[in-house]
């Protein structure tokens, strides 16, 4: 008899705020295995968003920052500086990424900053009760958007990964989905990837995560899964966008 | 030691480095762009780390995150992007994170100028970023003060866990005066088991913070800084303070303005006025008993600045109207002459020395 | 080659009846318990042919409380 699966022990014991089916349980629980099993969690210091994961400071049982809105990134900076012996990561939402903290995370990338960055993107601002974020998809209905996004007013769904592999300082870009355990296990091995791309000193890693918010979407957790793949996936195409040569 | 010709922003970069300040996160502005060129071309020779980051907002963000993993961090800037970085100075004072903000102002509101200017007396001493904080605040007047403040500023912002401003003008950044270093490190410095460092160096995780969800735990965090700033007010008042038990007036100001004051005190002096003078060199925290101090039969407090009037509500606040309060400012860059000082003082008394 | 068998247990109190694990399960053993609520005011996901888990890990994997432990028997 053996366990196969259990709890990672880069989770704290406190359950979490998450809205039932929201996949943030299932990231959180991806990036703190990636850390165990890399012997990370005595060394690792994270940087927690503004956003419905505010408090993942509360949940990753390792050192943490809590940052102001979009700065992780700057945040992250700062600590990486101070300690590049030690793994940084920041963890943030679309609201926070995408939009508020577009400049931190484009000049994170841009100076080469030697930290990984998970990018969780539900085409939503979820705390603040599902308003309209710059990942929205074009007809989507949101509390700021409740004709649906129109693309004259608004623009297309911005897309940051496509964005950040132009920049030469980004050594890792990838974007995953946690709609099926096949992609999530791909998730992993991404993040794993990511991670590695920062201990081997190779430059700043990112990889972005579509993920569901069955609250602020009007869906059951089973709908938001079929969502992010028939809507979301074809706009936000999965795969790798950049990878160091060594890195297979 | 040796006294070295040093430009005031330079010898900001120099004393942050003699107090063991090896991280430096700013951006170009005029007029205090000499800061970060400094700290530039001498951080790699400590082994420390310069970064020009995008903006004002950025740089005080990477500084919370260098200050919340234990070092001894600096960043500068001019009013404009002072302002810019309220944001991450007021979650450094929330999550009670050490550290040095340089400000040489300039004039405002908006773009302003470049030339200098003390209209950031507000933002600084209120607190311009959201919520209820203070700052120590330093005023120096001359490049020496300058410089022993920040060096000072480092210590003050390590034993209270707070970010400390220090505040001075493009004047005072530009001015070249001989300067000495000697940085003594305060021996009471509390050891900073609080910052990250991975877990596994440290005694338990720890969290750099700002967010009490629950309104209980906020106020009671805020109860505990204000505390902190009582203490700091009872031990932390510094203050230049001549001839007030005898003068008919005081000149009371602070930085650059001081010196013209002291020009025109001296002028004052020659033809048999009885001037006193106050000079905060802590605008937060005000040394407001120097105020109570100056003698009854004293006709009137002039507040000299080179704004519309700031600092004067903390005179007044600190005279509580026991003396008639005056006010003589310039703004927008210019700078005032003694002679106008001299000639205010004289319409305050009236001719009668 | 025989077949796996496994045995996945929930803790029970911390799930919030999201149901994800339910459609991922390749046996179709799993179900949110209509009939019970947990402290959290939930129906609990819980499987009754335990004899019929394979211990794929696919619930565990979907979860995104962490509420299941797998075992391979």
């Amino acid at each position: 008899m053996a366990i196969v699966f259990e709890k990672t022990k880069g989770l704290t014991d406190k359950p979490t705020h998450y809205c039932p089916g929201c996949t943030h349980g299932i990231i959180h629980r991806l990036v703190a295995e990636v850390m165990e099993e890399m012997d990370l969690l005595d060394n690792a210091i994270g940087v927690a968003p503004v956003g419905c994961s505010v408090l993942a400071y509360e949940y990753f049982n390792v050192d943490m920052h809590e940052a102001a809105h979009g700065r992780a990134p700057a945040v992250a900076t700062g600590i990486k500086r101070v300690h590049p012996e030690n793994f940084v990561f920041t963890y943030q939402g679309d609201g926070d990424l995408a939009s508020i903290g577009t400049a931190e995370i484009v000049h994170a990338a841009h100076r080469g900053e030697k930290f990984t960055t998970i990018f969780v993107n539900n085409a939503i601002y979820g705390m603040t009760g599902g308003q309209m974020a710059p990942t929205t998809l074009i007809g989507q209905k949101t509390t700021t958007s409740p004709y649906g996004r129109d693309e004259a007013t608004t623009g297309k769904p911005i897309k940051m990964s496509e964005l950040l592999a132009t920049i030469d300082g980004a050594a890792f870009v990838e974007r995953v989905a946690v709609n099926n355990p096949a992609n999530i296990r791909k998730a992993k091995k991404a993040i794993k990837e990511a991670f590695k791309v920062q201990l081997e000193g190779k430059g700043f890693g990112i990889v972005e995560v579509l993920s569901t918010c069955p609250t602020n979407w009007g869906l059951t957790p089973v709908e938001a899964m079929k969502w992010l793949e028939k809507d979301m996936m074809p706009y936000y195409p999965l795969g790798n966008f950049r990878k160091p040569e060594e890195v297979e | 030691m040796t006294k070295v010709l040093m430009k005031g922003n330079e010898a900001v970069g120099a004393a942050a480095i003699a107090a063991g300040c090896h991280y430096f996160f700013g951006y170009p502005i005029t007029p205090q762009s000499e800061v970060p060129e400094y700290m530039s071309r001498e951080l790699p020779k400590v082994g420390g780390s310069y970064v020009q980051a995008e903006s004002e907002v950025a740089a005080i963000n990477m500084v919370y995150g260098a200050s919340g993993s234990g070092a001894r961090v600096m960043t500068s800037s001019s009013s404009p992007g002072i302002a810019l970085k309220q944001e991450g100075i007021s979650y450094c004072a929330g999550a009670e994170l050490p550290c040095v903000i340089v400000d040489m102002m300039r004039g405002g509101p908006g773009l302003g100028t470049i030339q200098p200017a003390q209209g950031d007396y507000f933002l600084a001493t209120r607190g311009g970023g959201n919520g209820d904080y203070r700052l120590i605040v330093l005023a120096p007047a001359d490049v020496q003060e300058l410089v022993d403040l920040v060096m000072e500023g480092f210590d003050l912002a390590d034993i209270y866990r707070t970010p400390v401003m220090i505040l001075g003008d493009g004047m005072i950044g530009q001015m070249m005066e001989p300067v000495e270093f000697k940085y003594q490190q305060r021996t009471d410095l509390p050891e900073k088991d609080w910052a990250t460092r991975g877990k596994g160096k440290g005694k338990q995780k720890n969290i750099i913070n700002s967010l009490y969800l629950e309104a209980e735990e906020l106020e009671k965090h805020n109860h505990h800084l204000q505390a902190k700033y009582a203490e700091i007010r009872e031990k932390e008042k510094k203050v230049e303070v001549y001839n007030i038990e005898d003068a008919d007036i005081v000149i009371t100001a602070y930085g650059t303005t001081s010196r013209i004051a002291k020009t025109a005190i001296a002028k004052l002096e020659k033809e048999g006025y009885k001037v006193g003078m106050i000079r905060p060199i802590s605008l937060y925290p005000f040394p407001n008993e120097a105020y109570e101090k100056i003698n009854d039969n004293c006709k009137g407090v002039l507040t000299v600045e080179m704004s519309t009037g700031q600092m004067i509500d903390d005179v007044k606040l600190s005279l509580n109207g026991r003396i008639p309060t005056y006010f003589h400012g310039r703004s927008g860059g210019m700078v005032p002459g003694p002679e106008e000082i001299v000639e205010k003082v004289k319409e305050i008394l009236g001719g009668g020395k | 080659m025989a077949k796996v068998k496994g045995r996945t247990t929930f803790e029970e109190d911390l799930c919030k009846g999201c149901g994800l694990c339910v459609t991922v399960c390749p046996v179709n053993i799993i179900s949110l318990d209509t009939a019970r609520i947990n402290k959290k005011g939930y129906h609990p996901a819980a499987i009754e042919e335990m004899n019929k888990c394979i211990a794929c890990t696919n619930c565990a994997t979907i979860c995104p409380d962490v509420v299941i432990t797998v075992e391979r028997l």
